[in-house]
């Protein structure tokens, strides 16, 4: 392979990656963005999507079962918002930050119960394990390229959602200002409700076309939900886009990292370029100056 | 007179017999204890969970026909979810708490170091599902190990690439101590067999893509295999991703691959890789005089009609493991924990699914490079290599 092949080769790899990490963070972003509350059980959502997707697969066509996998993970993010937070009073933004780590470790066990310890996936979406298409010498799998539409799509709708629907200026409100959005005749629970409901979706759906590349099973929520978590802070929290080309900028990291390095140290290196961003721009690389303080409550 | 002698005769044999039906009824009541660990759920949970559900069978099979000698077995099982930490507070459960007569596992290598120390302190007879060569190098009196050794997986990996004509490599292992093992044993033995590695990469164990590992790998001209140590998922992501950029050089993998999931995950991926392995998985294919095909096809029916799912080499692991413990049972006549592990030293010819195992007081692996074979993947299936 010549030098610039190769590097278009990494750069690629470094896409796969990337973009499914910026799957998973989008489904961040918007309970972020909604509601103050960083989800660290958005990687189970990821997971469950996946774990359901797989089982429908069994019995309906692809697309129904991954639309059905969304709905069904999208009704579940609803329930538990319902179940732990709505009677939660004088709570803080830690207090519901440390309920999401305990239902992430619940809603592995229930999986884990449900289905099993095995490694499974949907199929491609287009070809099969071994088909790539190919640019100027390198090779991409044409499941990133679903990957990089469904991000790409997402965020689309999102944008249109929460600027142009009565709903997302709603919930885009509860963000600013929960008083003055309360006051305005909002109903905060219902909007944090729907919120964790469409991130749920979200990660569903993210679940469903990463599976053919990264397979599914009970324990992949929480390393995931760890990189999309870099991917949304280095990002920018708040703005779904950042959130994306955060998830993109580390997968491309990652893979410059292993050209140059071992490959064991390719964590190590994109956390540190992450540590130096928010060093320097503790808002992410995107984010609006005033995202950060959002909620501080 | 004589009829006085034939009563009494009778009454003390009844009074005998009587007495030796209370002493076995009271036996009967109290079980023979085997303890096991494994790591049924966590990230190993693809070995422990399959050693589970196995142990769990034959536990029953056997009390299902009158047990050991007459006493039936309890299996006393700990989810150790992988965590060396766990096993050895299991560990420790199990040698002062329940006091069993032997422990089986730990599924893994990483484990079973944590614990070696351990039961030779308290006599306790451990006999490993874990491959690792430093399990029983050195030898530790009551430390066991059924899996083939890492080093005999290695022979046959470099024996088949010189077969092929391939002198130059690249090894990719998982962050674990599988992986790891496996790096060291390839690295030591790679001068001796006259294999060149020319590249070496560790990557983490829940990686989810590696074509950049694998661009990396392209990148070093020359390169005619690749290796990859793992017990990971990252098995079939490798395979993977090589055919998608389209690196065409055989693929190694070690005995982890065999589990028909990673073939399935990999799907048309997977054809060709090889991989050294014990019989169990070709048990189909084997003659029908072979000495292991009567046991192998045994557990293979009793398996998949329990559980419905593929057998695999490390459901195999616990098979080996417990009925290993079951025959020094018989042969020592009883519980007596000293004179168990004598008889399990000097077993010999003993048929399990993992090999015939000939301990010694030397060895305490039991099994010769014939242990392994060969075995590609064709059709989604596993089967033997054959050199063209």
């Amino acid at each position: 392979m010549t030098g610039e092949n190769l590097a278009l080769q990494y750069l690629l790899s470094g896409v796969t990656k990337g973009s499914v990490y910026a799957v998973v963070a989008i489904g961040f972003n918007l309970i972020y963005s909604a509601t103050g509350v960083l989800n660290l059980a958005q990687g189970e959502f990821v997971m469950l999507g996946g774990m359901v997707a797989v089982s429908l697969a069994h019995y309906v066509a692809l697309p129904v079962a991954v639309a059905g996998a969304v709905v069904i993970v999208a009704l579940v993010g609803c329930l538990l918002e319902i179940l732990f937070f709505r009677k939660l009073r004088r709570h803080s933004i830690l207090h519901l930050i440390i309920i999401t780590i305990g239902l992430s470790i619940v809603m592995q066990e229930a999986a884990l119960h449900i289905w099993d310890e095995k490694v499974r996936s949907l199929p491609y979406f287009t070809g099969n394990e071994v088909s790539s298409l190919h640019f100027l010498g390198a090779a991409i799998s044409p499941q990133v390229l679903w990957v990089l539409g469904t991000v790409g799509a997402t965020v689309l709708a999102l944008q249109g959602f929460l600027h142009y629907t009565l709903q997302g200026r709603a919930m885009r409100a509860c963000s600013s200002n929960p008083e003055a959005a309360m006051l305005a005749g909002i109903n905060l629970s219902n909007m944090r409700t729907l919120s964790f409901g469409l991130s749920a979706g979200l990660g569903a759906l993210a679940g469903c076309v990463i599976s053919p590349i990264t397979m599914t099973h009970y324990e992949m929520g929480t390393p995931l939900a760890i990189k999309g978590f870099a991917a949304a802070i280095l990002g920018g929290l708040g703005n779904p886009m950042a959130a994306v080309l955060g998830g993109l900028l580390v997968g491309v990291l990652e893979a410059a990292s292993v050209s140059r390095l071992p490959a064991a140290y390719n964590d190590v290196a994109a956390f540190a370029v992450l540590l130096l961003v928010l060093f320097v721009r503790p808002r992410g690389l995107f984010g609006s100056s005033n995202a950060g303080s959002v909620r501080e409550a | 007179m004589t009829t006085t002698l034939h009563r009494f005769a009778a009454a003390s044999l009844l009074g005998v017999l009587s007495a030796f039906q209370t002493a076995s009824a009271a036996n009967q009541a109290k079980p023979v204890k085997i303890g096991a660990l494994f790591s049924v759920t966590g990230p190993a949970s693809f070995l422990g969970a399959p050693e589970a559900k196995t142990a769990r069978m034959l536990v029953e099979k056997i009390n299902a026909s009158g047990g050991v000698g007459g006493r039936k077995l309890e299996l006393v099982l700990k989810d150790t979810a992988g965590s060396p930490e766990k096993a050895v507070s299991f560990a420790k459960q199990l040698i002062e708490e329940d006091k069993v007569l032997a422990i089986i596992g730990p599924s893994t290598s990483g484990e079973t170091m944590q614990i070696k120390a351990l039961c030779e302190e308290n006599k306790m007879i451990l006999i490993s599902c874990a491959a690792a060569e430093v399990i029983v190098n050195p030898v530790a009196k009551y430390v066991f190990k059924v899996p083939q050794k890492d080093s005999q997986a290695v022979t046959w990996i470099y024996r088949t690439m010189k077969e092929k004509g391939i002198r130059k490599i690249a090894v990719l292992s998982s962050n674990d101590g599988f992986g790891a093992a496996g790096k060291k044993q390839l690295e030591d033995m790679a001068k001796a067999e006259g294999i060149e590695i020319a590249a070496d990469e560790v990557y983490d164990r829940q990686a989810t893509d590696l074509s950049d590992v694998l661009t990396k790998v392209k990148s070093n001209a020359g390169v005619q295999a690749v290796v990859n140590w793992s017990i990971v998922p990252a098995q079939s992501i490798v395979a993977k991703n090589m055919r998608q950029i389209g690196l065409d050089v055989p693929l190694f993998q070690s005995h982890g691959f065999a589990n028909r999931k990673y073939v399935e995950q990999a799907g048309v991926a997977a054809e060709g890789t090889l991989f050294p392995a014990g019989r169990l998985l070709i048990v189909d294919d084997l003659p029908e005089g072979h000495p292991q095909k009567k046991v192998m096809a045994m557990y293979k029916h009793d398996y998949e009609a329990a559980y419905h799912e593929d057998v695999s080499t490390f459901g195999g692991h616990a098979y080996d493991s417990l009925m290993i413990v079951v025959e020094g049972l018989k042969q020592a006549g009883g519980p007596d924990r000293e004179k168990v592990r004598d008889a399990i030293e000097s077993l010999k010819g003993f048929v399990g699914t993992d090999g015939v195992f000939n301990y010694s007081a030397t060895d305490h692996t039991g099994l010769d490079l014939d242990a392994f074979e060969m075995l590609t993947v064709k059709g989604g299936k596993f089967t033997t290599y054959k050199k063209q």
